[in-house]
């Protein structure tokens, strides 16, 4: 906590809020742009262009009774969506936006990132997984058949999808030297080169991991509404529901964030301050994450676990070995 | 090759997000109905005003959903409904019921009733659901009308902004 605790606490809490308050208009965005993907409107009723049906729905699902399906663990039925949405969050705790800055109009001087350890790479990983136990402990708990599935679907993608997630990230690690994410940002404003030029192959496999980390289409089968109800959300409802949607989100924003940290630079760029290019990149991101969802159909099962396995594992392997030697043979 | 079919497809769909949406904003726009449409029913008047119902009840015989009830009275010289010795005192269609058939149609002997053009029969309660006789009856309120296609061609269809 390089800003002391009370100035942290108050970041801490106004940073969670935007990102809630982004994750309210992502619902929107979404449904406007798959609505032009499909040439329909998407939601147009509530507020100028249907801006306010984020809070409509969030109406809707407050005012829903509370159920406790019959045969569940109500501990753990509870706690696994709180689990969810409080590990997709806690990933912010480490995500920085600008180096310091000093608060327009005053001399003072705050820090435009939550904490800065020197692991943040390591406890983004780590906060994700914790994010798929939610979603294993509620599927688990919910004493049905689809939800069961859900989670052991969900559990198994991860496992698949996380090693050549880590394995495509250590290449940027090691042309940084730095676990830090600041460190990972500033290496390459001093090399002069974003990481997606030498690390192309290693951004495409952390692209396709990442999307499967965070179970959208095309590798939304924990949730395969076609042949698992909901999958590990089906007994959920209300809010408790919502928690779940709302934890999928904000891990896209995190590993959107993340990944414009990695591959594009993060905070570092011309003329614009610095959190407008992190706002930017992870735009870019989340865009692109949405048009995929547009265009590609969910794909089968076997084919994930091959895609996974047989596919990114050996890619990101070679991009490993190549960049080991590179890095080795500069040093 | 697989990969370049999935990125043509990021084309295909990158394409479609600049057209021009299809959706017709129900509401404010209603997509005008066949001529043939066969909506909520309407009980004709001759051109002097009487009604041309006579009660004969061969509609509620037709009906298949069995919606219609009819309940004959006779006319007087001093009052005077319909042309002939007979007229409807209780013409009821339960709307919840009917099937939209047309058979009413088909069995009136005096084109008394029709099927119009009007689909908007939502009620918030199954008694509002029963049509009654000043209600089927011409002239209808206007704001109770649907807009009607042109004949030929059928398909013209205007999109929603």
């Amino acid at each position: 906590m390089p800003d002391g605790f009370i100035l942290t606490f108050v970041k801490a809490f106004v940073l969670a809020n935007l990102v809630m308050g982004v994750f309210a208009f992502l619902t929107w965005l979404e449904r406007r742009l798959l609505g032009r993907f499909q040439v329909r409107l998407g939601p147009n009723r509530v507020g100028p262009f249907g801006l306010l049906q984020p809070i409509a729905d969030l109406v809707k699902l407050i005012r829903k009774e509370s159920i406790l399906p019959e045969g569940i663990s109500p501990v753990l039925y509870i706690a696994a969506p709180a689990l969810s949405l409080f590990a997709s969050l806690a990933v912010f705790a480490v995500i920085p936006f600008g180096e310091e800055a000093t608060i327009p109009g005053t001399d003072w001087k705050i820090f435009l990132f939550i904490s800065n350890p020197s692991v943040a790479l390591l406890v983004v990983f780590a906060l994700g997984s914790i994010s798929f136990y939610g979603f294993l402990v509620g599927g688990w708990s919910s004493s049905s058949k689809y939800s069961l599935y859900g989670s052991m679907r969900a559990v198994s993608q991860l496992i698949s999808y996380e090693v050549s997630l880590a394995l495509a990230v250590i290449g940027v690690v090691m042309m940084a030297q730095s676990l830090s994410l600041t460190g990972i940002a500033e290496a390459q404003d001093r090399d002069g080169l974003w990481y997606i030029i030498p690390q192309f192959l290693g951004f495409v496999v952390y692209v396709v991991a990442s999307t499967a980390e965070v179970s959208r289409i095309p590798f939304d089968l924990p949730e395969a509404e076609g042949e698992l109800v909901a999958g590990y959300h089906t007994e959920y409802g209300g809010m408790r529901f919502a928690m779940f949607q709302n934890a999928e989100y904000v891990a896209l924003i995190a590993f959107s964030a993340v990944a414009s940290i990695l591959f594009f630079g993060g905070y570092e760029g011309p003329w614009l301050p610095g959190p407008l290019w992190m706002l930017i990149k992870m735009t870019f991101f989340i865009l692109i994450a949405m048009w995929v969802r547009a265009t590609l159909p969910r794909i089968r099962y076997d084919k994930l676990m091959s895609i996974g396995w047989k596919v990114l594992l050996p890619a990101a392997t070679l991009n490993l070995l190549v960049t080991s030697a590179i890095v080795a043979w500069r040093a | 090759m697989a990969v370049v079919d999935s990125l043509k497809g990021f084309g295909v769909t990158f394409r479609h997000l600049f057209r021009k949406p299809v959706t017709q904003q129900y509401p404010e726009y209603k997509r005008p109905v066949y001529p043939r449409f066969r909506g909520r029913h309407r009980l004709h008047r001759h051109e002097n005003g009487l009604e041309k119902c006579i009660g004969c009840s061969l509609c509620a015989a037709a009906c298949p959903a069995d919606c219609i009830r009819v309940v004959a009275d006779e006319n007087t010289d001093e009052e005077r409904y319909s042309p002939g010795e007979r007229y409807a005192r209780i013409y009821e269609i339960n709307m919840s019921r009917c099937i939209f058939c047309g058979y009413c149609e088909l069995a009136c002997p005096f084109d008394a009733i029709t099927l119009g053009h009007d689909y908007e029969l939502a009620e918030m309660s199954r008694d509002a659901m029963v049509y009654t006789k000043e209600m089927l009856l011409e002239p209808m309120h206007p704001s109770r009308t649907t807009p009607v296609a042109p004949a030929d061609p059928f398909d013209v269809v205007e999109p929603g902004q």
